[in-house]
């Protein structure tokens, strides 16, 4: 008998953090494969995803007109039409790194399906599983997706007139653009585990896209809203995925507050964290297991 | 369909009539298909209100710090909504109407389905056109005329030439609304026929979804610098900028006295219909003759 203890798996003592980075790398590596086995498709729809960038150009160039009276200098709450040219490109960067589509929905359904047993059973952990894979389909998107990127900026240049920023302000660029990332993750992963008490997320995950859409600042500049809500919209995680990491870059949050900004959103990555492990912990003492 | 079985010549829809009968059919089975699934009919209808009014919203806030979308277009805030109105109700029609049945011709290409479609005696496109109702997308044409007519009630009462109601736009509207679906149920057949040649083509249907985004806008924004090129292929080669601009135009009467392109440019939305309409067919009969039925 005492052979068959020696057969034990390993979880008993803490697993090495040699393989432990293996075990990531292996999630990491699969997901990567995973996604670009489709990469024509994958680069020509990215492609076909900067045509609406043209009719936002006119678009934008006709409001500009009308506000300006014909000639080049109309502002909008302090943005030229080049400035909103240049926001809405930067926005869209933005959005390449906080959205995570189908990933509440999944949860959710894994949740409902019974799904999520795997891993109970394994020694992976599920937010670091998903965390992970997300990290790999977004840096295969990345990969697949920075040519067309780099050509649509190359092409709409023109449209940044002040050049590139201050050394520290693209870092903090960068630095807001990874932290879209885990910010768009978590919020959506939140959602995902709410399925634990309600097993069918998708109208709150419509009115959450809803909001998102509104207040992230996709379609336009949150220092468009009119006034109470313009306020409102700078306490709310929302802005961090889309707004601001392109107001970061078009110098529009000021030299003295950006790191107390960036420091801000650490806070909410925190207080974001904390929220999806206690849902998760929550969550599984509800859970049973229905399915699978 | 049991008084088919009692003469069977009345089963083959050779004349309009049957074909009349069949889409009532089809209307009739989905709609019941649908009212199997209420709460996610009303789901569906709840949240195609709800992203309506964020695109209200979205312009209502544009329109806060601009009065008009281009100068001298006479595209303001009520004028705009009226476009806007005009798109959904188009845009519904074909969502209603031609959008899962031409999803589902892609599909029937590439699992070799099209062999079922292909054995009844009825004309093939319109079997594969119409053989489905999505009934909840019908809830974006309400939204849009409520909000057209919000639009026209402000436009009536405002101090500085106000919109007056002209009886030929009574039939001029409807008409150029159907012109405009035909336009892009057209051009989505040929999308999905394109199928039989290359295989799977989700990027087509983005492709779809893309090209249409051109039609959303007043075409004027387009009139200038090198937006002039997408102006004529847009409007003379692949006709989409017609569709929704020349019965909103119509409708909202941006410009008083009219402006002279007008009237010549609905002349031609006419012929570009009936174009799209032959050339669709001519894809279509074309992606039958090369297809080759498959896993069958």
């Amino acid at each position: 008998m005492s052979d068959v203890a020696a057969y034990e798996p390993p979880p008993s003592k803490p697993l090495g953090l040699g393989a432990r980075l293996h075990c990531w790398w292996t999630i990491f590596r699969i997901a990567l494969e995973e996604r670009l086995a489709y990469r024509g498709d994958f680069a020509l729809g990215t492609l076909m995803r900067f045509l609406p960038v043209i009719t936002q150009i006119f678009l934008w160039w006709a409001i500009f007109e009308s506000v300006s009276g014909g000639s080049d200098s109309g502002r909008m709450v302090g943005y030229s039409f080049h400035d909103m040219i240049a926001y809405y490109l930067l926005s869209m960067l933005g959005r390449a790194f906080s959205s995570m589509p189908g990933l509440a929905s999944n949860v959710s359904k894994q949740i409902r399906d019974g799904e999520i047993k795997k891993y109970l059973i394994q020694p992976i952990d599920m937010i670091g599983f998903l965390w992970l894979a997300r990290a790999a389909h977004k840096v295969a998107y990345y990969t697949v997706s920075t040519l067309p990127f780099a050509l649509l900026f190359f092409l709409c240049r023109g449209y940044f007139t002040q050049g590139w920023p201050d050394p520290s302000v693209l870092l903090a660029f960068v630095i807001s653009l990874l932290l879209a990332f885990a910010l768009g993750f978590l919020m959506d992963l939140c959602i995902g585990l709410i399925g634990f008490w309600f097993l069918e997320v998708s109208s709150l995950l419509f009115v959450y896209m809803l909001l998102n859409f509104f207040l992230s600042g996709h379609m336009f500049p949150l220092d468009l809203l009119p006034s109470p809500w313009n306020e409102i919209v700078q306490f709310l995680p929302f802005k961090y995925l889309a707004y601001f990491p392109a107001a970061v870059f078009l110098g529009k949050v000021p030299a003295d507050q950006l790191w107390f900004e960036i420091g801000l959103e650490f806070a909410w990555l925190i207080v974001l964290i904390v929220a999806a492990r206690v849902l998760y912990a929550r969550g599984l003492r509800r859970y049973s297991g229905y399915g699978g | 369909m049991t008084e088919g079985t009692t003469n069977p010549e009345a089963n083959r829809p050779t004349n309009r009539l049957s074909y009349l009968r069949v889409f009532a059919t089809f209307a009739r089975n989905s709609l019941v298909r649908d009212m199997m699934f209420r709460a996610n009919f009303v789901i569906e209808a709840v949240s195609s209100i709800a992203w309506s009014i964020m695109n209200v919203g979205f312009y209502w806030i544009i329109f806060e710090h601009t009065n008009s979308i281009g100068a001298q277009t006479g595209w303001g805030r009520s004028e705009f909504f009226i476009f806007m109105g005009t798109t959904w109700i188009i845009n519904s029609l074909v969502q209603a109407f031609f959008m899962p049945n031409s999803e589902e011709f892609s599909e029937l290409i590439r699992t070799g389905g099209l062999d079922f479609a292909l054995l009844k005696p009825i004309d093939t496109q319109f079997l594969i056109s119409l053989r489905k109702v999505n009934w909840s997308s019908l809830i974006n044409l309400v939204v849009g005329a409520v909000l057209i007519g919000l639009s026209i009630y402000d436009l009536s009462h405002r101090a500085e030439s106000p919109w007056r109601f002209e009886p030929f736009i009574l039939i001029l509207y409807p008409f150029y609304i159907c012109c405009g679906v035909a336009v892009l149920y057209s051009l989505m057949i040929c999308l999905a026929a394109t199928s039989v040649w290359l295989g799977r083509n989700q990027t087509l249907y983005d492709f779809w979804f893309y090209i249409t985004n051109f039609s959303r806008y007043p075409m004027e924004i387009y009139s200038r610098g090198w937006g002039l090129p997408l102006y004529f292929i847009f409007t003379f080669v692949i006709p989409v900028l017609v569709v929704v601009n020349v019965p909103a135009r119509l409708l909202a009467q941006p410009l008083t006295p009219r402006a002279d392109w007008e009237w010549p440019l609905a002349g031609f939305t006419i012929v570009a219909t009936i174009a799209s309409l032959l050339f669709s067919r001519w894809v279509f009969n074309r992606s039958l003759l090369a297809y080759r039925s498959a896993s069958s």
